[in-house]
């Protein structure tokens, strides 16, 4: 296997509300964590949002930051899910 | 770069259709603790399990937590303690000791099973092997996480039917000593044919001689996804349908690569193989009759249904093949009753038989499995069973295993409940023609005329 990605990726699911975006960038930011994409989309009043992030800079472990963003989302009323890229490209790319 | 439908297929297939990775059992060899003082066995034994293993439950637990798709079971697998524990043993009460070491071990380093409490008895039984085999009752009855195994037969040394004839015994007095339980020690306890050294998967798991002194072995799952997956294929001719099984179980297999490879970096121990299954679970949608049925047949055990599983077991291979570095273990489609609601459905139905089982066990990975028959079956009916299983293995020159669990106090139209992950079963009924005269006759049955191929 190669060297170890840092990229993790952030889903973001539930009804859309104001401030979704912000709320999760603010904590990413404060946290050292990169965004190098975002996409979203809403169907039917509900949210799907998808970033790919860096971790290379993140300040707290993996588990703490997964932690977090799951009680974030607690409170924001969405559903918050950080895992690591590795398992999507092993399963859609060869 | 990876798409938002993408991750959303994966993480559907995670929460909606049961795909997990099975377990993530851990090889241990127990040959260089070998002492003839039973206590200092029985120490070295538990200082290796316990130093070995000490990270693996919380391991698998992180990779859990990080790649965000559960790992179900993590479990460990021993050299045979018919090996092991030969110079050590000098009666059945000794090999129980050890029995009762190994669940302690497990319970201290937190897996849920530890499988190697097993005879290599494919062509004879030395004299501590048998009496390994006579202490199963008491080894099963008095632990709560050791699975035992004994291998009968293989292609190459053909039927031990000494062996199998024990075992019809052992596996009577095992159900009585756990008679409370409704017999629950019998679903720890499997008799195979052509065992593989480096099977992942419970009851049958031990660390074959070949292996090196750990390893990590990866069972996947996943009936859910494929059952999921052939409902757009409804209607469609057999290559569409073959080609979705393919594509499935290749995802499939990839996420019990990446979860193997990241285990074994992660503990520093070698990686070993990837088991292509699809294992059910009691769980609504996580059932292997399921997608049976979705391919086309009513309820298992209809006609076609062999067919149909032949198939399946084949794509499922074909799929995850591609997808792993190494494939071993068992590998294929699991067809246990009691742990698969759908078959329970079937049996129920009066869809499925025994015997129809049987048929179904030469295509598919395993064998006979969970099965519960009457309490009052003789010991030598329960051989006879057996032996036919061990026949199929032998002469097709795959694994087949039964594990048969006769319910003492029980009979046909009974329900067993044995709890959690082992599901509950229908007691099913035995043909109750006598086979005595055949299976008391002692020795072995030859190997097949195919097997010589030097």
């Amino acid at each position: 296997m190669n060297e170890k990605s840092q990229k993790a990726i952030i889903t973001v699911v539930g009804h859309d509300t104001v401030g979704i975006i912000a709320k999760v960038c603010t904590y990413l930011a404060d946290n050292n964590i990169n965004i190098l994409d975002i996409s979203q989309t809403i169907v039917g009043g509900y949210f799907n949002m998808m970033m790919i992030t860096d971790l290379s800079g993140k300040k707290k472990h993996f588990a703490e930051i997964t932690g977090e963003l799951e009680e974030l989302g607690k409170d924001i009323g969405v559903l918050i899910k950080m895992q690591r890229e590795d398992i999507f490209n092993e399963m859609h790319r060869i | 770069m990876i798409n938002i439908s993408e991750v959303t297929e994966t993480n559907e297939m995670i929460q909606k259709e049961n795909l997990d990775v099975r377990t993530i059992t851990m090889g241990i060899s127990l040959l260089d603790c070998t002492d003839s003082d039973l206590d200092r066995f029985c120490d070295r034994i538990y200082k290796k399990i316990t130093k070995t293993a000490k990270d693996l439950v919380k391991t698998g637990e992180a990779i859990e937590a990080e790649y965000g798709i559960p790992v179900v079971n993590k479990r460990i697998s021993v050299t045979p303690i018919g090996f092991a524990g030969t110079s050590a043993c000098e009666s059945a009460e000794d090999f129980a000791k050890i029995a009762r070491t190994l669940d302690r071990a497990a319970k201290d380093t937190g897996v849920n099973f530890i499988g190697g409490y097993t005879a290599n008895a494919a062509k004879g039984m030395t004299g501590k092997e048998r009496l390994l085999i006579e202490s199963i009752p008491e080894a099963l009855s008095t632990t709560e996480r050791i699975m035992s195994s004994v291998v009968a037969g293989s292609t190459k040394t053909g039927i031990n039917m000494d062996a199998v004839r024990l075992m019809g015994d052992i596996i009577l007095k095992t159900a009585e000593a756990t008679k409370d339980k409704d017999s629950l020690g019998c679903t720890k306890l499997v008799v195979l044919c052509n065992a593989p050294d480096d099977n992942p998967f419970m009851a049958g798991a031990f660390h074959g001689v070949t292996e090196p002194d750990a390893v990590i072995n990866v069972g996947v799952s996943g009936p859910g996804v494929v059952k999921k997956a052939l409902e757009g294929a409804r209607g469609e001719d057999f290559e569409t349908l073959c080609e979705t099984i393919k594509k499935i179980a290749f995802k499939v297999t990839r996420v019990g690569e990446l979860v193997a490879q990241e285990a074994s970096r992660r503990l520093g121990i070698p990686f070993g193989i990837i088991d292509l299954s699809l294992a059910p679970t009691p769980a609504i949608g996580d059932s292997v009759a399921d997608i049976l049925k979705e391919i086309g047949v009513e309820h298992p055990g209809a006609p076609g249904t062999t067919a149909a599983l032949a198939m399946l077991n084949d794509q499922v291979k074909k799929g995850g093949v591609m997808a792993a570095s190494y494939v071993g273990g068992l590998s294929g489609a699991f067809i246990p009753v009691s742990e698969d609601q759908g078959m329970i459905d079937a049996v129920d139905a009066g869809a499925l038989s025994l015997e129809k089982l049987e048929a179904m066990t030469c295509v598919c990975s395993v064998g006979l499995d969970m099965i519960a028959i009457p309490g009052d079956t003789p010991a030598t009916t329960i051989a006879g069973i057996l032996a036919d299983e061990m026949a199929l293995g032998m002469v097709n020159q795959k694994t087949t295993a039964a594990r048969l669990i006769p319910v003492i106090g029980k009979k046909v139209g009974d329900n067993a409940e044995f709890g959690g992950l082992l599901g509950h079963a229908p007691i099913m009924p035995v043909n109750t023609f006598s086979c005595a005269d055949f299976v008391n006759r002692t020795g072995r049955i030859p190997a097949p005329i195919h097997s010589f191929k030097n």
